[in-house]
């Protein structure tokens, strides 16, 4: 079958999709975007987490069909071409990042959740990023970084500065 | 407009395995070079700073290639066929139906290895393909290769095994017994270790003992097993694969291929967490055998189900151990047994017999030692590495013995492992010396001298002055939002646990690291590039090896190439040693070339050597300043040196009595862990860590930090949720469903006090990281659960029947 849909802004069309295969399998086998990470392929892990129609939802439990026109942004629709998103750049500067793999979605997960509630209190951050996964850092770092946006991000609204920061 | 139009697999991206991998690993570690370049920027970003991973951009955009996201235009997929019993005689295996399914390439049995048909990292014992006998459930039977993953997997399940079922052997001890069935011809015991110290009738005035048991952990890392298999010209093949080492993979490839080596040629791709699950083979020789046989690349990527199947686990293990001491506390003698069941091959469950045994009286001085770890044979899932591989198992025994010595003798539980602790002059159960700083006493103290966590409840707020009538806030109590209590039953409990950890490979092994070192001028800027074989995992060691060139040769811009196998072995990355040996390699290859340099600027400017050194891009006399920078003594020229390292050799350990000086460095940690229990329900909610650890020197304080905080979580999981399942032979649980690691809503705030004693054995001092924190966090968090229910909690995962008592 033939799936039309927005990636990251760009119009959008993967043919010869068999119907059995997943948002997360065109996204990075079809549409050469394997940000979206392919741990459990269950849905328990979050590192295929993305938006779909500004909603965050596990690339792997969205079957191809059901993006049909649909508007999807994925990690790698959130730096700009010169500028790391903030969110991504306090994953780095936070030491948030180890092996990696459960980033991509904790990042998408974390632009979700400063976009909901700019200034999150510890409880918050632990309650909406619960259904992410990671093996590496303990999520004491990850914490960080959440703490880190969201300071930037709000410093940056105070004075009106966009919300990139430069690599 | 992005468009795609193949029949699968068709991605529309154009880059090839070799650019994304270029793009993973070619990044250079830190910005263009400034101009002028000063020293302290320099000592910025050296050794002993937090600098930040050269990987991490590409990370958080999503463009850092793992070994899943590998892809080639022509590629095909592989899978698996594994056996669904624990033990059975394979009768027949008919692929005819298989292949008759349109898109399969090539479906190949035991039959088309045209090489060595087993492999294994200490014992060749595991079938590349399971010929007349499966042993495990999982067992790898066949593989397909076909031009999409759906169809792969569909041809699996068209292939017709017939297998007559036999009766697993699926108890550890049991199978030790003279009229057990062997899982192999040669018998079930894989190594007896024995360790035997002092006087083996020696009697004490207190004696405790205690048998305990530890289930199965995964390793749980997040990025699959997986790999691309690309078919070379010259009749060899290339690897692109996550592992954590390339050459004990290279030579085990090449021996089952029937090929030479230098015909298989690996490069590491990004790798999604290791935790010792990646030094056994998985897809390796599966891919590459497809890919030969079908003249296409291969990619195999095996789902999270099949990932439990598709590595080794922890050890599980049973323990039987007795303590004596004097009324005072002083340890009198320590007398154990343990059981690791090792599963169907071997792996690495010889030197995990060897750690738990050689460490398993704990970080203590014990007099009198009598220990003996067995590890076994059974047709349980294979287990080997997971950090700490040995010493957790023993861990959770020793320190709950301790805390079970100190209730009867009546003594504060920290001030008795006080009263025995290990120190530097110490002697260990196998007559080893500890030669470097062992500073268990004040670990210890460290963190019992932490500030406490606020009381449950605590908080504050406006209604903070009326106590009673606060609603507690459900997401700080056990079962949180669930809403399973509001406080009542709810008790809270503060236990400890310290560990001791072996760095590095053991008894005698000849334990090395390569590194090439390269100097040069670009664009009239030096530049250093660091090619080592060594595997980046997700500790950070790219960050480390770009450190410490820029420390030794006084050059900011330092580029490190991706890990392959066309530069010497760096060993494997495990045992807590990579900083240690693939770093001191890089710093002396970087030496070699400081030297190298020096000597051309000594004899171009009549200097001294001795008093040359680099920094900020020059050269610099202590006598004259600044001579020269090191681009135009460069010119054109290229230094390059590869040094091979090694760390100081150990012995192996007498058969008989364990003695020997078996291990090269030792490494401690020690855990606070608060813990609030809803006694009614089992639930429990760890509310803080405090964790003290001996580091010898921090090579990067923000890295390192990290380390300790993901190794303690790991340790938490194996306290309160991680368990393998396996009931007669079969996995009850292979799913982040059903086998649980801990969430953010279970790992609490973890404060991290790190020491800095150099041990003058080790490059900078430093002293392994990684393994130390998982350890000993366990049995802190055990000690806390039993602190606040009085239950003696000898099995780790606790289960809620456990604390309630249903």
């Amino acid at each position: 079958m033939r799936v039309t849909c927005t990636v990251n802004g760009a119009p959008t069309v993967a043919d010869d999709v068999w119907e059995g295969e997943s948002l997360l399998f065109v996204l990075r086998e079809r549409l050469g975007l394997p940000g979206s990470k392919n741990a459990c392929e269950q849905g328990e892990c979050g590192s295929c987490t993305v938006y779909l129609d500004d909603r965050l939802v596990c690339a792997c439990l969205v079957a191809a069909g059901q993006a049909e026109g649909r508007d999807i942004r994925t990690v790698e629709g959130l730096a700009t071409a010169d500028a790391l998103d903030t969110v991504q750049q306090a994953y780095i500067d936070a030491g948030a990042v180890q092996c990696g793999f459960c980033t991509p979605g904790l990042i998408v997960a974390t632009d979700d959740l400063l976009r909901r509630v700019p200034e999150p209190a510890d409880a918050e951050i632990r309650e909406a990023l619960a259904g992410n996964l990671c093996r590496c850092t303990g999520y004491e770092k990850i914490l960080d970084a959440v703490r880190l946006a969201a300071g930037r991000r709000s410093a940056a609204a105070a004075s009106g500065e966009p919300k990139g920061s430069a690599r | 407009m992005t468009s795609s139009s193949r029949t699968p697999p068709g991605p529309a991206r154009a880059g090839l395995a070799r650019a994304g991998l270029a793009r993973a690993g070619l990044a250079p570690a830190g910005p263009a070079p400034a101009g002028h370049a000063s020293v302290s920027e320099q000592a910025d970003r050296g050794v002993g700073a937090s600098t930040l991973r050269p990987d991490g951009t590409l990370k958080v955009t999503g463009e850092f290639a793992f070994s899943s996201d590998l892809w080639m235009s022509d590629m095909l997929w592989g899978a698996t066929l594994r056996a669904s019993h624990p033990r059975a005689r394979i009768r027949s295996v008919d692929v005819s139906a298989a292949l008759r399914i349109p898109g399969v390439a090539a479906i190949l049995t035991h039959e088309d290895v045209p090489g060595r048909g087993r492999f294994g990292m200490e014992v060749l014992d595991q079938p590349v393909l399971a010929a007349t006998e499966v042993r495990y459930q999982g067992e790898a039977v066949a593989v397909v290769a076909a031009d999409h993953p759906e169809t792969a997997r569909r041809a699996v399940a068209a292939i017709e095994v017939g297998y007559d079922v036999l009766t697993p052997v699926t108890d550890a001890e049991a199978a030790l017994r003279p009229d057990s069935v062997r899982v192999h011809p040669d018998g079930n015991l894989v190594r007896h270790v024995r360790i035997r110290r002092g006087d083996p009738g020696a009697s004490a005035d207190v004696v405790v003992s205690g048998s305990y048991q530890v289930g199965m952990q995964d390793q749980a890392f997040l990025g699959p097993e997986s790999g691309l298999a690309v078919p070379a010209e010259d009749g060899g093949i290339d690897l692109y694969v996550a592992t954590q080492w390339l050459h004990v993979d290279q030579a085990q490839i090449a021996a089952s291929l029937g090929l030479p080596e230098d015909k298989v040629r690996l490069t590491l791709a990004g790798v999604g967490g290791a935790f010792g699950a990646r030094e056994d083979l998985s897809m390796q020789i599966h891919a590459c055998l497809l890919a030969l046989r079908t003249g296409r690349p291969v990619k195999m990527v095996y789902s999270r189900e099949e990932s439990f199947f598709g590595h080794v686990h922890r050890h599980p293990a049973t323990l039987y151990y007795e303590h004596g001491a004097a009324s005072d506390g002083t340890l009198v003698y320590v007398t154990a047994r343990i059981y690791l069941d090792g599963g169907a091959y071997a792996s690495s469950s010889r030197a995990v017999a060897a750690n738990a045994a050689t460490l398993g009286v704990g970080p203590y001085q014990v007099p009198n030692v009598t220990m003996d770890a067995y590890a076994v044979y059974t047709n349980n899932p294979p287990c080997g590495a997971m950090r700490g591989f040995g010493t957790v198992q023993a861990c959770f025994a020793y320190e709950s013995q301790m805390d079970e010595l100190a209730r009867r003798l009546g003594l504060d539980p920290v001030e008795l492992r006080i009263r025995n602790a290990l120190r530097e002059g110490s002697t260990m159960p196998t007559g080893q010396l500890v030669d470097s700083a062992a500073p268990v006493a004040e670990l210890l103290r460290r963190v019992r001298d932490a500030p406490m966590p606020p009381d449950q409840g605590a908080r504050s707020g406006p209604d903070a002055r009326e106590p009673d009538l606060r609603e507690p806030d459900l997401r700080e109590l056990p079962g949180g939002v669930s809403n399973t209590t509001h406080g009542e039953g709810v008790v809270r409990g503060v236990g400890y646990g310290i560990g001791i950890k072996n760095v590095g490979f053991s008894e005698g092994f000849d334990d090395y690291s390569t590194a090439r070192v390269r100097l040069e001028a670009v664009a009239g800027q030096p530049v250093v590039t660091v090619h080592t074989a060594a595997a980046e995992v997700g500790q950070g060691l790219v960050t480390v090896q770009a450190q410490i060139a820029r420390t030794e040769l006084g050059v900011e811009r330092v580029v490190i190439r991706p890990a392959d196998t066309s530069v010497g072995s760096a060993g494997s990355s495990s045992a807590s040693r990579q900083t240690y040996v693939t770093g001191g390699a890089v710093r002396a290859a970087c030496v070699a070339v400081r030297q190298a340099l020096l000597r051309r600027v000594a004899g171009r400017y009549g200097v001294q050597q001795e008093e040359l050194a680099l920094s900020g891009g020059k050269v610099e006399s202590t006598s004259a300043g600044v001579i020269v920078d090191l681009a135009a003594v460069l010119g054109d020229d290229v230094i390059e040196e590869t040094v091979t390292w090694r760390h100081r050799p150990t012995q192996p350990i007498d058969p008989d009595t364990g003695q020997g000086s078996a291990h090269v460095q030792y490494a401690f940690a020690a855990h606070r862990a608060v813990v609030d229990v809803d006694t009614e329900l089992g639930l429990v909610k760890v509310v803080e860590i405090t964790t003290a650890q001996d580091v010898g020197k921090a090579m990067n304080p923000l890295a390192l930090v990290g380390q300790i905080h993901g190794g303690t979580a790991q340790g938490l999981g194996l306290a309160l949720m991680e368990e393998i399942q396996v009931s007669g032979g079969m996995v009850r649980n292979p799913s982040f469903t059903d086998y649980l690691i801990p969430t953010i809503l279970d790992v609490p705030p973890m404060n991290v006090d790190v020491l800095e004693l150099a041990d003058p054995h080790a490059p900078y001092g430093l002293r392994g990281v990684g393994e130390p924190p998982t350890i000993s966090s366990t049995p802190a968090i055990v000690a806390a659960v039993r602190a606040a229910t009085g239950k003696a909690l000898r099995r780790v995962p606790i289960r809620p029947d456990d604390i309630a008592g249903l």
